[in-house]
Order: C-alpha cells, then structure tokens, then sequence
C-alpha cells in the first residue's frame, strides 16, 4: 500500500480500483453483521465463493461480505449486482441454484425473491416496500462495501469529502457549513452538532479531543453497531473532517465491548487509513495530523453520558458530573473534548460532499436531513430503516414495517429507549422528528422503534424500562438512586395485583422529583416511560389497580390459565410439555391445571393444537371450578380416538 | 483454578502499565480468565499504582467483570426491548426451569452460568437464547433441553 500525497493520489486510486471492476458484477451478502452472522449468512457467504471458484467465475464475480442490510426479518439477504436482484432468507444449499439460474443462465430464482402483498413475487431490492419508502443516504453503501475493505469505500467515493474539507476548505469552513446544515446530534438529545464544534473550537487550550460515541446502551437499538460494523470508514472520515474544524489532532472511539464485531471491523478499517496516510502526520499532504484510540467500554449504560464517558476514558469508574462546565469545554482531562454519537459523524462526510444546502433540503423545519430507526417488535418487517425527518409513524410502520405481525391491532409504539415514551394509535400521523416526538412526551433518542400490539401491557412497559434504569443507575444522586427504585417498587406492586388507591398520584410526584433534580439526563428522562403511559393508557392502570385486571394478559399475577372443559380433547401435549408437572387428566379425560402449581409459562396455551383451542387466558375474573375428576371428554364433530 | 499471572502481567506490559488503561487491562484480563481473580487484581493495582480500592471499584461497577469464576459453558437470555414484548420473560422462566439456576447464577459443578443481555440487536429474531455463542430464536422447552444437553 502506498501512503497518499494528496487528493490527486487518492483519486487516482479510486480511478484504478474501478477500473479493475470494470463490468465484473458482485454478489452482496449480509455476512459482516452481527445479526446475518446469528441468521447464518456467513456459511452462505462460503457457499457462493465457494460455487464461484468451482464453476471458473473467479474472475467475473466477486462475493462482497457486506454488514447489515437492514431488513432483519429476511436475513440472509442476497443482492445481486449490477440488477440489484434480491433474494432473502438464502440458504447454502440454494446457492448452486442461484450461479447456475441467475448469473450464469440471466433467470429469476422465483422461490427466493421476496413475497409483497398478495404474494407477488418482488424480484427488485428497491422495488420492496420495506425499501421503496426508504431514503438511505447515510446507511444505504452498506450493501456496497466490505467493511474490511478500504478500497470498497474508497471506490464509493470514500474520503473525497475529507480530501474536499482539507485541501480546499479552511477549518472555519467546515464549521460553518455543518452549521449550515443544522446537523443535530442523532444520540439522543438532538444538539446542533456545529454549535458543539464551535464551542470545543473556541474553548481555551492547545490539547483538544474529539471523540465517537458508540456505547449505544438502548434495549432495541441497533443503528450505530450496525453502521461500525457495516461501514466505518465514513465515521472515520466523519471524525477526521470534525477534527480538522475543531482543531484536534487525537480521537477516540467508545465502543460497547458487546459489539466485538464492531470493534474488530473498526480496527481494522483504522490501520487501512493508517496504511494509506488518512490516519496519521500530514494527511493528504494537508499539513493536517490526527490520530484515534479504540477505548472499550465495559458495560455501563449510564457511560454513554458525555461526562461519564470521559471518565471512562481517563480509566475511572464511568459516572456522569455535574456539567456546570460542559464537555465540549472540559472533558477528557480537563480539556476541551467535542462529542457526537456514530450516526452523527456518519453525515459528516456527505454534508462536506454535497453541501449544507442539500442536506438541509430534507427533513423538517427544525430537524435536517434523514435518520435511521431500528424498527423492532411486533411488527412484520423488522429492521433498521432510514427516512427523511418528518416521516409519519404511520409511514413507517404500516409503509415500510408491513403492519403488525400476524395482522393484530396496532397498540403502542414506543420510541427513544428507556428516556422516550410510549405513543398510542392516536399519534399515529404525528411527523416524526426530535421536536414533535418531544412535544408528544416521547424523544427521538438514538432511534429505537419498538412497537407493541394488543398482548403488550402497558404498565409492564413502564415497568420493564424501570427495571432496566434501577439497574443501571449509577447512584451517585439520590433522585436517581432512591426515586427510580421507589417508582420500580410501585410498578411491581401494580403488576402484581397489589396496587393501591392513589398510586398513580404517587408515581406522577415522584415523577417530577427525579425528573426535576437528577444529576444526568439518566435520571432526568427516566420518568418518561411512566409518565406517557400514564397519559395515554391510564385506564390500563386503573384496570390492574382498582379491577386487579390486565387487559394485555401480559402480568403473570394477574392471569390464570384454564383449559375449557368442553373443549379440551384430551391430546395429553400439553400435560407432556409443562414443565412442572400441573396438568392431570389421562386418555379420554378433560385434562386440568393446578393452579396452585401452575407457573404461568404459557406452554399449555402455545401447544395445546390450533384446531382445538382449549386452553385461555383469563384475567380479573375467577378461574371457573374444575370438572369433576374423570369427567370424560366431549369429542368434536363426532371423531373417536 | 488458573490465575495465569503471567498472562496478567502481559497484559499490563502491553498497556504500558498506563492507569488510564485500567478498564481495558481488566477487561483482557476478564477475557483471559472468565472472571477477575483477587490475585490478578492485587497485581494490577501494584503494577499500575493505583489503590486496590479503585481496581475494585471498576470491577464492580462494570457488568463486563466478574469476581467469582464463570462456568464452562455461558447462557444468556435477551432482555432488550424487542425480545421483551416478544416473550423474553417466558423464556427466561423457560430456561431457569431447565437449567436449575436463576440468571446471575453458575451451576454448583461450574458447568453453566445464566446471564441476561441488555440487547444483541438481533431484535428480529426476538426473542433471544444464546448458547455459547449460538444463537437460538425463540426456542421451544425442548430445543432449549437440547441446546443445553449438547453443552460439556
């Protein structure tokens, strides 16, 4: 590898990579994530090289283990290109089929394109829903790139938009062109990201940090791994252009160590820039110097607080500070340190390439630009999408998600992890972005998406989320600490059918104590889970307090499992299957749970034969009194055994 | 038990015995070891020249560390979000019915420790088992039995 002198060097190297690629077609596979792994794309992956070589290919088509293609539900994805045919939920053993049918003899796969509505076969990537509402700017050269390979980005035109920032913009420049854009922060609080440049720019001290937030802590939010993992080099490039702005010539990556596969891409990607002078003295012949430590993080959800990440940083315990000075002014040891989350850095490079105004042309009056949302749940096509700001949740629910799984009703969904909120059916067409979600009591957060139908009990959700915060509070205050656990404790005592008049009350002021005095925006968010399901579902409340009844039949304590006698054919699954031994009823007799033994797995309910439906859920009401021992069965439509 | 004090102490080497390279060192160390033996702490805290309580309050406030020893074989079961409204509850009860241990715990023959994640991000194939690596989308009381019979 030869280190580039400047930005001819690095254009002229784009120039032969694609030149090499001339008219040869590459096959895209979802084999360097972590959820195609887990789905088994990388023994497709060796399928599909291996079939190459074997069918004298080598030379003509290249196997491309790209990251995260987004659409989870249909993992493995195969693209194919230059048609950008599609095939989902491949399997070794097709892959023969798909050289010999699709690149050898130019046919369709049918069996393997992706069924739309009605059971149309899509042959299409962008012509599937899932994808057609999409605009992926920011996630959409995943499928293009090896994330182990530079030359993948490179041939993207990667770095050009850092050659463009170095050698024809001055560092005032850049800031105010992000500035422009009025990129906000995509972590959570949705902060302008040149506002918090300039700060660190303008903050006194020579030493200056600028650093990558990748301890994405929320329960079902994935974008930043699958970014890391799937395309680093634009979040490199991201933080090498905000390091030129801001003045810094170190950086450093936090990134959760539950993401090893990231960790691992990123390092990689690192010394590749490394090899080709993007990291290092004098890039590009700028006269410009940066360089980045990968720095681990331990598992601490609280750690992904600017203050306490910098702690982490420094080698101690990853607990937040009061930021009467902020970071962007006094940060990692005590020096001004400018700190954005993965996504964030992402859009550095395409702001830079195609200007403020293009990117402030999407989205919203107050919210540029697009953002990636895990969508996630109970939802048919679960994935991470990306849409322009201002989307309606009803868009990307019911658009691109494909609706609710199994074609039950739409509850709840609940967005920005445990600091946002659970949104009901009738906020279904609020435009999605980081002041509305804000005004409807939820947040946009790092983007999870998660959404519940009519089995999800609300206060349950509330609860899970505080059981998550109690968790990771780091207890340093006292609201947090002390508030939190209080609220968990009434939470559990409502699930469990002990709850009592006035709790609701309860649960509101303790709200706004641990909201109003909590050191870090952990605390200070936590009440919002509560606070909005309150709002919207209160009579959900009502109903486990006052009736001892959840309407979800999702709160064990509440629920009662009861097989009906007239029903029930005596199929003995279900005494086989629970695991602890609380059915009786031989052959030809009305099986009956012991509700004393009964743990309320569920296993009864999910065996027991569709075409019999014996056995229910029952909720606030008594279970009825079990038939007499040997009460013989009642035989449905005159069937003998 | 195997303390491998050289390893620790090569791990140190490598980070320059650098203080604010302490969360990194103990995590290779966790990595080495399966969980952070009081020797190897003693050692980093002397290497480093940092008091023992700091090393141990690291290793207590992160959830990546361990001070007892972890069993042979690691189950977890996914809690995030997306696993959670999918029946992660269900199937934790599942998996401790199986298992005979509750999460947190390590068999008393050092054979499985049961875990809980926060999230995988595999949400799509929610909910989570994970066994040794593997994993399991909504696995049923009997594939869970062999996933776990399977194990050494």
């Amino acid at each position: 590898m030869v280190k580039f002198k400047s930005s001819a060097d690095l254009t002229q190297k784009r120039r032969e990579i694609l030149a090499q690629r001339e008219g040869k077609r590459y096959i895209a596979i979802n084999a360097s994530g972590t959820c195609g792994l887990s789905s088994g794309s990388d023994k497709v992956s060796r399928a599909f090289s291996a079939e190459i070589e074997k069918q004298g290919l080598s030379g003509r088509v290249e196997v491309r283990a790209t990251g995260c293609l987004g659409f989870c539900e249909n993992s493995p994805v195969v693209i194919i290109f230059p048609e950008e045919i599609c095939y989902v939920k491949v399997k070794p053993e097709d892959v023969p089929e798909v050289i010999a049918e699709t690149i050898i003899g130019g046919k369709l796969v049918e069996r393997l394109l992706y069924r739309g509505e009605g059971g149309k076969r899509i042959a299409r990537e962008g012509d599937i829903p899932f994808y057609k509402h999409q605009s992926r700017i920011v996630f959409g050269n995943n499928r293009s790139i090896d994330p182990r390979s530079i030359d993948d980005y490179i041939a993207q035109g990667g770095y050009a938009a850092l050659g463009k920032a170095l050698l024809e913009m001055s560092p005032e420049g850049v800031l105010e062109t992000v500035k422009k854009a009025n990129l906000r922060g995509r972590g959570g609080g949705g902060f302008p990201a040149g506002v918090k440049w300039e700060t660190t720019r303008n903050a006194p001290g020579k030493k200056k940090y600028v650093i990558v937030n990748a301890d994405e802590g929320d329960p079902g939010a994935y974008m930043d791994r699958s970014l890391l993992e799937g395309n680093p080099h634009s979040v490199i490039e991201g933080l090498i252009i905000g390091a030129y702005a801001i003045g810094s010539h170190e950086g450093y990556v936090y990134v959760r160590q539950e993401y090893p596969l990231a960790v691992e891409n990123l390092s990689i990607a690192l010394n590749q820039a490394r090899r080709y002078g993007l990291l290092g003295r004098n890039i590009l012949g700028s006269g410009f110097s940066f360089d980045v430590t990968i720095h681990r993080g331990a598992g601490a959800f609280v750690s992904g607080e600017s203050s306490a990440l910098m702690n982490a940083i420094e080698g101690r315990v990853g607990e937040p500070r009061p930021k009467y000075i902020r970071t962007a002014v006094s940060g990692v040891r005590e020096r001004p340190s400018n700190l954005n989350n993965v996504e964030t850095w992402a859009n550095v490079p395409l702001i830079i390439d195609r200007g403020a105004d293009w990117f402030s042309g999407i989205g919203t009056k107050g919210s540029k630009g697009t953002k990636i949302f895990s969508l996630v749940g109970k939802v048919n096509n679960t994935g991470l999408v990306e849409v322009p700001m201002g989307m309606t949740l009803r868009q990307i629910i019911f658009d691109i998600g494909g609706g609710i799984k199994q074609g039950r009703k739409f509850k709840a969904v609940q967005t920005g992890g445990p600091s946002g909120g659970v949104l009901p059916e009738g906020l279904l067409d609020l435009p999605v972005d980081f002041d509305q979600l804000a005004a409807a009591g939820s947040m946009m957060g790092s983007g999870g998406m998660i959404v519940m139908d009519e089995d999800s009990c609300m206060v349950d959700v509330a609860r899970y989320f505080l059981d998550f915060l109690s968790g990771e509070s780091c207890g340093k205050c006292v609201p947090c600490r002390e508030g939190i656990r209080q609220m968990l404790r009434i939470l559990n005592r409502i699930c469990e059918g002990k709850g009592k008049e006035g709790d609701i009350d309860l649960l509101e002021e303790l709200s706004a104590v641990v909201r109003d005095s909590s050191l870090c925006a952990l605390g200070q968010t936590a009440p919002n889970p509560v606070l909005s399901t309150i709002k919207y579902f209160r009579d959900e409340y009502e109903a486990h307090i006052q009736k001892k009844r959840c309407p979800a039949g999702a709160c064990k304590s509440l629920i009662s499992y009861y097989i009906l006698p007239e029903k029930c054919q005596a199929c003995q699954i279900c005494a086989r299957e629970c695991s602890v031994g609380a059915i009786s009823g031989g052959k030809n007799l009305v099986h009956v749970i012991d509700q004393d033994k009964c743990t309320k797995c569920g296993t009864c309910i999910e065996v027991c034969p569709a075409k019999f439906d014996a056995v229910v859920k029952l909720s606030g009401e008594p279970v009825p009194p079990a038939p007499p021992p040997g009460t013989e069965v009642t035989r449905s439509k005159g069937k003998k055994r | 038990m195997s303390n491998r004090p050289r390893t620790t102490e090569k791990i140190i080497d490598k980070h320059h015995a650098d203080k604010s390279e302490l969360i990194q060192i103990l995590l290779e160390v966790q990595e080495e070891n399966r969980w952070l033996p009081g020797d190897a702490l003693h050692r980093v805290s002397r290497k480093l020249g940092v008091p023992l309580s700091q090393v141990y309050h690291i290793a207590t406030f992160y959830k990546a560390f361990s001070l007892i020893p972890q069993g042979r074989n690691s189950v977890s079961v996914c809690l995030g979000t997306a696993c959670h409204v999918r029946g992660a509850p269900r199937l934790m009860d599942k998996v401790t019915d199986v298992l005979g241990i509750r999460p947190g715990e390590t068999s008393t023959d050092r054979k499985f420790t049961l875990s809980t994640v926060n999230c995988l991000g595999c949400c799509a194939m929610g909910p989570v088992l994970v066994v040794n690596g593997e994993y399991y989308s909504n696995p049923s009381a009997k594939e869970i039995k062999q996933a776990v019979t399977a194990c050494k």
